[in-house]
Order: C-alpha cells, then structure tokens, then sequence
C-alpha cells in the first residue's frame, strides 16, 4: 500500500536509481557492449566488403543457421612470433618506463609532500601543466630534441662530450624518455597524495629512537608508500602496454609494440578481425593489472579514512 | 637531514627540467627563420603567418573545438551523475559495478577503445541505422564516454571532501533534495566542475587514436593533422601551433591556479 | 508554578520552567540498528514544552543517532517520534518544525551570513519584507548585526556558532536539535556561550535538545538529562538527582567521582537499610525507600564530598579508619585516596579553604571517615 504521505520518499528512491542508471547504462553501452563486439569480430574473417568481416551467423536461402567461429585469429597470434614479440615489447617497454617514472617521480612527489605548505600548490600545478597541453605536441617535441641535428646533439657536440650525433631518435631509448615524459604527472600525483598525508610524527618518533634520516625513509615512508607506489604504477603500466603515438614517431620501424601492431593490422592491412583478437588479447592481459590497481586504490583510500 | 634535502632539491630541479626543456624548446623555435627546425637562423613570425593560411589545419581545429565542447558539456553531466551515486548513494545496488566501470577507461588503452567503440558503431548502424555514418557524432560519443571517466574522478573527490552536514543543514531548514542540490551542493562543487569540464575539453582536444578509429571521412581533427604532419618530420608550423596552444593552457592554468591558490591560503588563514 | 517545584528543581541552575503535562516530543519505543549493531535499543522518553533537554553520554552510546532520527535524518528501525502528537517518523526533515545546529556549524561557504540566516525562510512562502525583518530579528538576538555581510570564512569560531544559532532559530521551530553546541568552541568561550544559551532558550521559550559528552555542560544548562549508554536510556532526572541519586552503576560512575562498594542486603526496615560489604569492617546503614529484599547484591555509591574526617570520638554510624595514600592537589579542592584494612581505596574530598595553609592531611596519616546514611545510596543495578 502506498499513501499519499510516502509518495515523496517514493519519488525520491526513484530519482537516486535515476542517478545510478544514467552514468551506469552509458559505461555499459559505450564501454563495456563494444568489449563484446570486439571479442564477436576476433571470431570473425577478414573479407573485402563493408564491413571488412564475415558474419559469425549465416543463413542461407533454405533457414539453415549456421555459426562460424573462427579461431584462426588467435591461432595465428599464438604461432607467429611477430605478435608474441611484439606483447614481450610491450612489456618490456611498459614495465620498464613504469619503474624509471617511480625513479624521477618518487623524489619528486616526495620533495614536494615535503616542501612548505604554501608552495605544495604552485608546485604540483607546475607537474600538471604539460598534461594540459597537446600529448601529440609534446612526443612532437622529443623529435626536435632528439634528432641527429637536434638539440641534444648540438649541445653535447659543442659542449664537446661527443664528435659525431647519437643515434637516440628512432631507437627503443626514444621510446623510455617519451614514455617517460608523458606518463609522468599520472604517477606524481597519486603517489603525491599518499605521501603528503603520511603522518609527520612517525618521523619524528623513528628520529627519537634514533634512526637515521636514510633508515627512516627505507623504514617508514617507503613501506607506507606502497599502495601509492602500486596505484601510480598501474596508472603508467596499463596504458603503455597498449600505446601507439609513442613507438610510432619516437621508435623505429623495426620498434615492436602492440599497440602499433594493432594500428597497422587495422589501418594499413584493413584486417579488423585480427586487429580485434589483438585488443581481446591485450585486454585480457591487462585485467590482472588493472585489479591490482583498484586493489591499491582502495587500499590506499582507506589508509586515508 | 641536510643532505637528502639537497638530493631532494637537486632531483626536483632536474625534474622540473625535463618536464619544461622540451616545451621551451618548441617554443623557441616557432620563432626560428629556418625550416630546419632545429637550425637556428634568425628571428621570424612568418610561420604564424603560414599557420593562419593553412585552411585545412584552420578547419580541424575548428572541429576539434567543436568536438571539445560539446564533449565536455556532456562529460560534465554524466560524470557529475557517476560521482553523486559514488559518493552519496555508496552501496546502494549498481554502485559497485559503476565504480569499477568509471575507473577502466582511465587507464585503457586508446587503440582498444577506439577500436571497440568503431566496432559498436558499425553494429548500431546495421541494427538501427544510428549513428548514420561516421564522423562528428561518434568522435563525440567515444569522447564522452573516456571524459566522464576524467569528470567523475575529480568531482568525486570534491564531493567527498565536502561536509555532509551542509546539505543536511539545508534540508534541514526546508529545502527539498532537488533544491538542496543546486543551491547548496552545485556551488560548492563548482570549483571541481569547472576543472573537469576544462580537463574534459584538453581530452578531446588531444584524443588522436579513438578519434583516428571513430571518425569518418569527412571529420578530421586538429591531432589528425598534427599526426600526419609530424610524421613527415619536424615542421615549423607545427612549432607555432603548439606555442599557441602552450600560452592558451599557460594563460588558463595560471588563471586557475591563482584563483585556487587564493582560496587555499584563505582557508589556511582561516584555520 | 514555581510552589509545585520540588527543592531539587529549585536548586537547579536551569530549572525546568515547562508545564509537566504538556509533552511537545514523544519518542515511543525507537530502536535505530545499522546492519547488526544497536545504535539506538528501544528509546522511549517525553519531552516536555519549553524544557531544555539533553542527551548525555560517551561517544558511541547512541545519542548523535537518537538526534538524526528527531531531525529526520535517519529512520528508526521500529517506533515512533511525535511532535506535538503528530507522528513524524516518516516526515522528511525538510518538513519538520524542527531545526539543528550541527557541530561543525554547517554554515553554508559560498553565502553570506544573512543569506545563510534567510536561508530557512526562503524555502517558505513568506513575503521578502517579513524574511528581512525575521533575519534582521534573529541577528540583533545573536548580536551580529555587523557581520551581516561576511563569509563563514571570515568569522571567528564564537561568531559562525551564533551564525548557526541564528540560522536553525530563524523558522521559529518547534524544537531546537543542538549537536555538541560548544565542541567546536574554547574552554573560556564555552563557558560564556553556555549562559547565553540558558538565557536565550529561557527568552525565546523553544523546547532546546542538546547532546553532549560533556557532564559539567549538561549539569550546567539542562533541566533534565537522559544519560545514554550503549543505545540506552540509563536514567532520565534534572542533574541534580542524576548526581544525588544515580539509578544504576554506569550512572554513577559517568557523572562526577563516585566510590562504589559491593554488599549484600541484611536489613530493611523504615527506610533504614543495612548493608554488609566485604570490604569495609561492620555493616553500612543507608537511607532509601525503595523495597529491598534482604540478601540481595546491590552496590552503595557515594561521593567523595560527602565523607568528613571524624575526630576520633564521634560516634557515627558509618564510620571507618584509612590510611591516606595519595593527594591530588586540584586547586579547589584536594582528592584523597585512603586505604582501608582490606586494601580498598576511599577517595574523599577536602576544599582547600586557606590558600598558605599545610596540607591538613598527609601522606600515610591514619583518619577516620565517616557519612550519613542519606548522603549515599543503594544501587541495584
């Protein structure tokens, strides 16, 4: 029975699931359904036609349904090597740019955690502000520096330390500072917020049982630093497995990455079936890490309450 | 204490350097005379000049701001929306599958996104013949949908930092929930809004691989035509299209940032 | 009124000026649990009209949950809540006649404080003319006139909780919920605040409920109290009986010093008990009317001021010899700890009349101490 007194209630239970539903069926719609399709087109066969994939259900002219499922896609990324090198690529290079961005970031984030309230601010605006310009225009940039008549080159040549231009442009160290330089800020800023809110006095109290600044680091701020540390890490892994622009204008041709894989199979092979068994197989790899992430972000989120 | 103070100081200072350098240098040589970029022979304007010629580079960007807009006023609503149900109506059913939902595009990978949102358009317009073709429309949907994820995450943050007993305190005295919502929670927030739809609208504007993977042919943004110039090697104009969108972002965030840092030394006065 | 009042009441520095038959709240049977734990067990109390009321106990014992209910901010499990006889249990708090300062003052930032005033009466359909002269009424009560136009961010702690008094007092409500009304405030300006608030809830006549942890800010504005624990009414009494005659042990103990001694009853005629304790030589003779069967457990709580040093001849009845271990110098007064042949600490009460004075007592000195048998009573719970 609902009375006239409950309606309110009743109006107001509708529009909190009304707040839920809305952002809720989008993701769905737009995030999760196109996951799907994508796992329907890697089961799929190329064919020149639009679109450039086979239907999975056929009918011919008498009603008889058919299902064809073609595993060839993922038997192909299995057999040759060229896929399962390039996901060793992308490993690599991902997990490798992941702990040189905790190598420049770490002090980073932890010098400013540490620096006078007042400057914390302007500081860590300073970190955000390349983010807001271009990505593009900021991997552009390496190319200038980077070239055998670039910048770096000019400089060490002048300055003496070299007689002939390295060759760093169109090689994988292009590809470390690109990552690097990009993926920065996504790494300062959480580890930033773990740091900062690391309670002082348990510094203090290490120093007056008389540990060491360099032990009390290693001690105490470190260890708590480690659901950050995970979080920020994950933030650079996962995208990296998977980026494009960067192995594209930084690296080589012979530079091998997934994500550049999947772009050619697509827009210069046309092939969307394969192109798609490679995202199914690089999305899979990538649940792991991304649960680890969540894990730590709640982790971290509840250190914080 | 000395001593890791100035490691400290020295790490910061190098990598403030490495952040900065690369952009001082594109800007230094948007002024350069030489089409060898990194040649310096001289001061010019003239690749300003060119930049304004370039029609086609004219109308991507104009897409793209267009494009940015839009994106960003959808994203502002449906991410404000995600982060009221995870911060006000935690636990109730459908949250938990949110929180995880609005999380993944933040660190998913853009070839994966763009190419399963282009596979989800193909299907929809088999099945509904919506969205006819490919082009504005979609960049925007697929948009959206890696913004809100932005969006949610910031005024998140800001909703759960606010004092709850603001709003109760106003419905307390009499106003019903919608009208505790905008006289009350939306100035509060307003701050993180705008800073998500400012975010939002650098994400669209940057977006070069979903887009490449959603558009059609007749849509071609500003990253498109950056992409495919850069490609071809390092170009002048490039340089002073990036320097005028640096001073652009500059301007902006400095804007911001004093606003904000205003307000933050006003409420550290205050307590 | 003031022949119908009992001593007690009279005593009390708020006294109870309501109307005993006029109930403006009525909390019926309110039990509140969140998943399985009892915020609230099984609350039943009547408010009456024009008192000021408060809700005292620990932090968790269920008195902050009890307050939301009454502001409409949380749903009871079961009961009910009436206001002036109209059950509100599922009113939404926007449609109360009910309003609350918050313990953080939940002034609203981004206004000013007269649009934070004007706030509640916005929301009612009143001509701008009858809003302004309400706010400015409000204002001159609280004495902020020139604040009018700053930011929450701009006043001082005393200043935003007359906002917020101003602000909740604005819609002239039926109650007046106060959270923790002074927690946010200093010692000195509490104890100032409090008076004010004495005085306005004596002016304006609103029935005002307040919760608190803090015994002395309750003793001092209350006329009566509910001591709360663990989701419970203990007790509800002006302060002066909840300190006189605490209705059970944790009463006892939560309101002021207490020594508590365990004994078994051997008598009880003409409301002259005895009562055998194990830890004191004889037998304690108490005064209380209630029924008490003989051989029942009960406990005999007594204050420390209430015990005298007896001279040695005095031939009172509850009498016991100590020795003085420990002396805590509070200004005022001084708190002795004496031990008694079974190793029981009584701690006892001397005022410190003479400011150069020695100690009139000292370390491991033999007394005598003594009380009458209505300064303690018998608690059987």
């Amino acid at each position: 029975m609902i009375t006239i007194r409950q309606l309110p209630q009743l109006l107001r239970k509708e529009s909190r699931s009304l707040i839920i539903a809305v952002p809720w069926l989008w993701l769905a719609l737009f995030f999760i359904l196109p996951f799907l399709y994508i796992l329907k087109i890697s089961l799929a066969e190329p064919q020149l036609a639009q679109p450039p994939y086979t239907d999975l259900i056929q009918t011919d002219g008498e009603g008889l349904v058919t299902v064809l499922l073609n595993f060839a896609n993922y038997m192909l990324i299995w057999e040759d090597s060229l896929y399962l090198d390039a996901f060793v690529g992308s490993l690599k290079v991902a997990g490798v740019s992941t702990i040189l961005c905790l190598l420049v970031g770490y002090p980073m984030a932890y010098g400013i955690a540490r620096a006078p309230v007042h400057m914390r601010l302007p500081l860590l605006m300073l970190i955000i502000l390349p983010f807001w310009t271009s990505f593009l225009i900021r991997v552009y940039a390496w190319m200038g520096i980077l070239k055998s008549n670039g910048l770096l080159n000019n400089m060490l040549m002048w300055l003496g330390v070299i007689d002939e231009p390295l060759d760093i442009l169109y090689t994988p160290i292009a590809i470390y500072i690109g990552v690097v330089y990009s993926y920065l800020p996504f790494l300062i800023l959480p580890l930033y917020a773990t740091l900062v809110k690391l309670d002082n006095t348990l510094l203090e109290a290490a120093a007056d049982l008389g540990c060491r600044p360099f032990k009390q680091f290693l001690t105490i701020t470190l260890p708590q630093s480690v659901p950050g540390i995970l979080a920020g890490g994950m933030l650079v892994f996962i995208p990296v497995m998977g980026e494009f622009v960067i192995p594209d204008l930084l690296g080589g041709p012979d530079s091998l990455m997934i994500g550049k894989l999947l772009w050619t199979e697509f827009f210069n092979n046309k092939d969307w079936p394969l192109a798609s068994s490679l995202a199914a197989v690089l999305l899979v790899a990538l649940i792991i890490p991304f649960m680890l992430m969540r894990h730590f972000e709640r982790k971290s989120e509840e250190g914080q309450a | 204490m000395r001593k890791r103070s100035t490691f400290l100081l020295t790490a910061m200072i190098m990598g403030y350097a490495f952040l900065y350098i690369p952009i001082f240098s594109l800007v230094a040589y948007s002024f350069n005379e030489s089409r060898l970029v990194t040649v310096w022979s001289g001061f010019s304007t003239k690749w300003y000049a060119a930049l304004l010629e370039n029609d086609a580079l004219l109308d991507a960007a104009w897409l793209s701001i267009k494009v940015a807009a839009i994106n960003a006023s959808c994203a502002i609503v449906l991410g404000t929306l995600a982060a009221l149900a995870l911060v006000k109506l935690k636990g109730k059913r459908g949250t938990r599958s949110l929180g995880v939902m609005v999380t993944a595009p933040l660190v998913m990978p853009e070839v994966i996104t763009g190419l399963s949102l282009l596979l989800l358009f193909v299907a929809m317009e088999t099945m509904l013949g919506w969205p006819a073709g490919r082009g504005q429309t979609t960049i925007i949907l697929a948009h959206v949908t890696f913004s809100m994820a932005y969006v949610t995450v910031i005024v998140q943050s800001r909703l759960a930092n606010m004092d709850q007993s603001l709003e109760e305190a106003a419905m307390d005295l009499g106003a019903k929930p919608l009208k505790v919502f905008f006289a009350i929670t939306l100035p509060i927030i307003s701050p993180a809004l705008i800073a998500g739809w400012l975010l939002a609208f650098t994400l669209s504007m940057d977006d070069l691989v979903v887009a490449n993977f959603v558009s059609g042919p007749g849509a071609t943004t500003l990253p498109m035509v950056v992409y495919s110039s850069v490609r071809l090697g390092v170009s002048p104009q490039i340089n002073a299209l990036a320097t005028i969108m640096i001073s652009v972002v500059a301007i902006a965030v400095l804007i911001g940032g004093i606003i904000t840092w205003r307000q933050e030394k006003r409420n550290t006065q205050r307590h | 009124m003031t022949d119908t009042r009992s001593a007690d009441e009279l005593a009390s520095s708020a006294p109870d000026t309501s109307n005993n038959r006029d109930i403006i709240l009525q909390i019926d049977k309110v039990t509140k649990h969140f998943d399985s734990a009892y915020a609230c067990d099984d609350i039943s109390l009547s408010i009456h009209r024009g008192e000021f009321f408060s809700l005292l106990g620990a932090s968790g014992c269920g008195k902050t949950t009890l307050l939301r209910i009454l502001a409409g901010f949380e749903t009871p499990t079961s009961g009910r809540v009436l206001i002036d006889g109209v059950d509100v249990t599922n009113v939404p708090p926007y449609q109360r006649p009910v309003n609350m300062m918050f313990q953080s003052f939940a002034l609203f930032p981004h206004m000013s404080v007269i649009d934070n005033i004007a706030f509640g009466l916005k929301q009612e359909a009143i001509s701008k003319a009858e809003r302004n002269d309400r706010v400015r009424e409000m204002m001159s009560l609280v004495q902020i006139e020139k604040l009018a136009g700053r930011k929450p961010h701009q006043l001082s702690g005393g200043q935003r909780q007359r906002v917020a008094l101003a602000r909740a007092l604005a819609k002239h409500p039926k109650l007046l919920l106060l959270d923790e009304p002074l927690g946010a405030l200093d010692k000195k300006l509490r104890e100032q605040t409090q008076f004010e608030l004495i005085n306005l809830q004596q002016r304006l006549g609103i029935t005002f409920i307040m919760v608190t942890h803090d015994q002395e800010e309750a003793m001092t504005m209350s006329s009566r109290i509910a001591l709360m624990h663990e989701g419970r009414v203990e007790q509800v009494d002006t302060p002066r009986r909840i300190y006189e005659f605490p209705a059970t042990r944790y009463a006892a103990g939560f309101i002021g010093l207490v020594n508590l001694f365990q004994g078994v009853v051997v008598s009880h005629e003409n409301d002259q008990v005895l009562i055998e304790c194990e830890e004191l030589p004889g037998q304690l003779l108490v005064h209380h009317s209630q029924p008490l069967a003989v051989g029942m457990d009960v406990s005999v709580a007594l204050r420390p001021e209430k015990i005298r040093v007896l001279p040695g001849n005095d031939n009172q009845p509850n009498r016991v010899n100590a020795v003085i271990k420990d002396i805590a110098y509070l200004g005022d007064v001084s708190i002795y700890h004496a031990e008694v042949a079974s190793g029981k600490r009584i701690k006892f009460t001397l005022p410190n009349v003479q400011a150069l004075a020695e100690q009139p007592l000292t370390w491991e000195q033999e007394v005598t101490l003594g009380w009458q048998g209505d300064s303690c009573g018998v608690l059987t719970l």
